[in-house]
């Protein structure tokens, strides 16, 4: 009996037939057509969303057209003149873009080194809270930060960092003649963006760590206390394991990402510090591109970093299926 | 019941702990509150400090930072007094109210049609469909060549500008496929025994056993519209239609005095509050949207995150 509703619900599985079809006549008399009558309130559920596709991500992948031409836009598009590889060599030639583009990568490798261990250290201290109420009394503080928008977070630093804010105005009173204004002094630029992140995101990076911690096996745990560990070695021989495949994703799923460093923060920042110090591929593109109106480099310059993208992507996606994961598409 | 796994509570404590991680040493215990107390204190006091900024009268806003003893005498709600007089926060406050409900609506409208539809077996092309979504994933078509098509479309200098463009999240969209996936199919062709279409499967047995996933993506969405400055910064050139987070940019952050602004208003009001607490109290009425959503949806956060970690 109970093979024969598995096997009833196998076959319903393979294809589905609404079951007033069931009468229907033969597959070969509908084809292609009666198929897509027969699906055509799906498929036109569809239809807004691959529409929204179409206009907002299609049709500016095509736009990116401008990056091989002269493009004014009060000529259009279709108009501009096609000038080659000019944009690409302009912008290789500008020290705007290189600069940019190293400060990319300073700011992602900071965020790799201090942003990436923050949420699994402070999982693991969570974890080995003992009261659950504690434990999501906390875990209600520390996701609040995720909520906030960019603006309010800088202006939150600004009120304690800033020319005017907390530590300065409290060291001014207690004798210090200068105090050093973190939010406009250069040097402290890439620092201060990652600690930002550090505050914003670090509770929220939890989630997923304390989800994987939370998944390992208690037994695991027992048996290694039967075998002596104390609580340090639990840490570093059980819980530590159990969630490195996941920190492994996220770490390879990060690469993908290492030329996009967060757009508005820096952009909220970039006018205090200046370019030199402050500038990443999307401000460059925005300030070069769309402000100064110099649209073909400024599309060149995304196309590059679009292209740069795909690579690590596809690279990364590799990397997870060579170590057994799932990768981001499979 | 047979007592093969009953977990003994100890008399003299609330919370259950393994037997092996009771004699746990002082030192370590002292370590960690101390850690996360630090956490805890470096994550709650800046906001603390703009709160208690917005509440100050300005003689207590010249002593604040130089006697440190933070807790200033006077409260005062001049700050939003000024505010709530009227002005181009109020004007933004509904800006990006309007904005956040109407675009997480029709986020979560079509996300979920979409989804829903590339979930239904046997449809033509659904793979095909698929890939045609999940390729957003690999390549970002870039800033210029988006605005330009924002332009083309024209939806420049619209509020339509600040939803359209930012509709739809591919991750979400994957997020609510699987989960319509995971419905169990039984209970799908038990409905459509009982006469249901897809419309009907989709509107009375779908959505509702989503509730859970539908909170949190419409969270995300709505997160998502309230904080975004620079859509509005890109598209709209009219000051008199920004929303609240890019008046708080120019108003705070750039220092640029706005075209009505805040200030020129509170010569009209009788109690003048100083200038950094009402800017600080224009942040503090900018957060407080999402305070307020956060503690009933917060129970899904794990789900929502999880769901799209793993399937995504």
């Amino acid at each position: 009996m109970a093979q024969l509703t598995r096997t009833a619900t196998a076959r319903r599985r393979r294809s589905r037939p609404p079951v007033r079809f069931v009468n229907r006549p033969p597959r070969s008399g509908g084809g292609r057509l009666a198929r897509l009558r027969r699906y055509r309130v799906p498929l036109l559920m569809l239809v807004p969303g691959l529409l929204f596709y179409c206009l907002y991500y299609y049709l500016p992948i095509f736009g990116n057209v401008i990056a091989f031409q002269d493009y004014l836009p009060f000529v259009g598009i279709r108009h501009s003149a096609f000038n080659g590889l000019d944009n690409f060599r302009i912008l290789f030639e500008s020290s705007e873009f290189w600069y940019s583009l190293v400060n990319t990568l300073e700011i992602t490798a900071l965020q790799l080194i201090f942003f990436f261990p923050a949420p699994i250290i402070l999982a693991l201290l969570l974890n080995s809270l003992l009261s659950n109420r504690l434990r999501r009394i906390i875990q209600s503080i520390i996701y609040i930060p995720h909520f906030m928008s960019w603006v309010v977070v800088v202006i939150l630093f600004q009120q304690i960092f800033g020319g005017a804010g907390l530590i300065p105005q409290a060291l001014r009173t207690h004798g210090v003649s200068n105090p050093i204004d973190v939010m406009t002094n250069p040097a402290f630029f890439k620092p201060l963006v990652t600690a930002q992140v550090i505050w914003k995101d670090t509770g929220w990076g939890t989630i997923i760590f304390f989800a994987a911690i939370t998944s390992i096996d208690v037994a695991l745990y027992e048996s290694a206390a039967m075998d002596g560990a104390n609580g340090f070695q639990r840490m570093w021989h059980v819980t530590l394991p159990g969630i490195i495949p996941i920190t492994i994703l996220l770490l390879i799923l990060r690469i993908g990402t290492i030329l996009s460093v967060g757009f508005e923060q820096i952009l909220l920042q970039e006018p205090a510090v200046g370019a030199k110090a402050g500038q990443v591929l999307d401000t460059y593109v925005y300030f070069h591109g769309i402000v100064d109106g110099n649209w073909s480099v400024g599309a060149a310059a995304g196309l590059v970093k679009g292209a740069v993208g795909l690579a690590l992507v596809m690279l990364s996606n590799w990397i997870a299926h060579r170590l057994g994961e799932a990768g981001l598409y499979s | 019941m047979v007592a093969t796994n009953v977990e003994v509570r100890p008399p003299d404590s609330r919370n259950y702990a393994p037997l092996w991680m009771r004699n746990r040493s002082k030192l370590v215990s002292v370590i960690k509150a101390t850690v996360l107390t630090i956490t805890l204190v470096v994550i709650l006091f800046p906001v603390i400090n703009v709160i208690l900024i917005s509440l100050m009268t300005r003689t207590d806003l010249l002593k604040y930072s130089g006697s440190l003893d933070l807790l200033p005498k006077h409260l005062t709600l001049a700050a939003y007094h000024t505010i709530f007089s009227g002005g181009i926060v109020i004007r933004a406050m509904i800006v990006s109210v309007s904005i956040t409900l109407i675009g997480t609506f029709l986020s979560l409208a079509v996300s979920s049609l979409l989804a829903y539809g590339l979930s239904v077996d046997g449809l033509p092309g659904r793979r095909s469909l698929l890939l045609f979504i999940l390729i957003t994933f690999l390549f970002t078509p870039g800033i210029i060549p988006l605005f330009l098509t924002v332009k083309g479309t024209g939806l420049m200098d619209t509020y339509a500008s600040l939803i359209i463009p930012t509709m739809l999240s591919t991750f979400n969209v994957i997020v609510l496929r699987s989960f319509f996936m995971n419905i169990p199919r039984e209970v799908l062709d038990s409905a459509n025994c009982d006469g249901a279409g897809y419309g009907k499967i989709f509107l009375y047995i779908v959505l509702p056993l989503s509730k859970p996933v539908l909170a949190v993506m419409g969270l995300f969405y709505a997160v998502g519209y309230w904080d975004a400055f620079f859509n509005a910064l890109l598209y709209l050139n009219d000051s008199s239609k920004w929303p609240i987070q890019l008046v708080l940019q120019q108003y705070v952050i750039s220092n640029s005095t706005l075209p009505q602004s805040i200030a020129s208003l509170s010569q009209s009001v009788s109690v003048q509050a100083p200038e950094q607490s009402v800017q600080m109290a224009v942040v503090v009425i900018a957060t407080v949207p999402i305070l307020i959503v956060y503690p009933f949806l917060q129970r899904y956060f794990v789900h929502g995150v999880l769901t799209g970690a793993v399937k995504g």
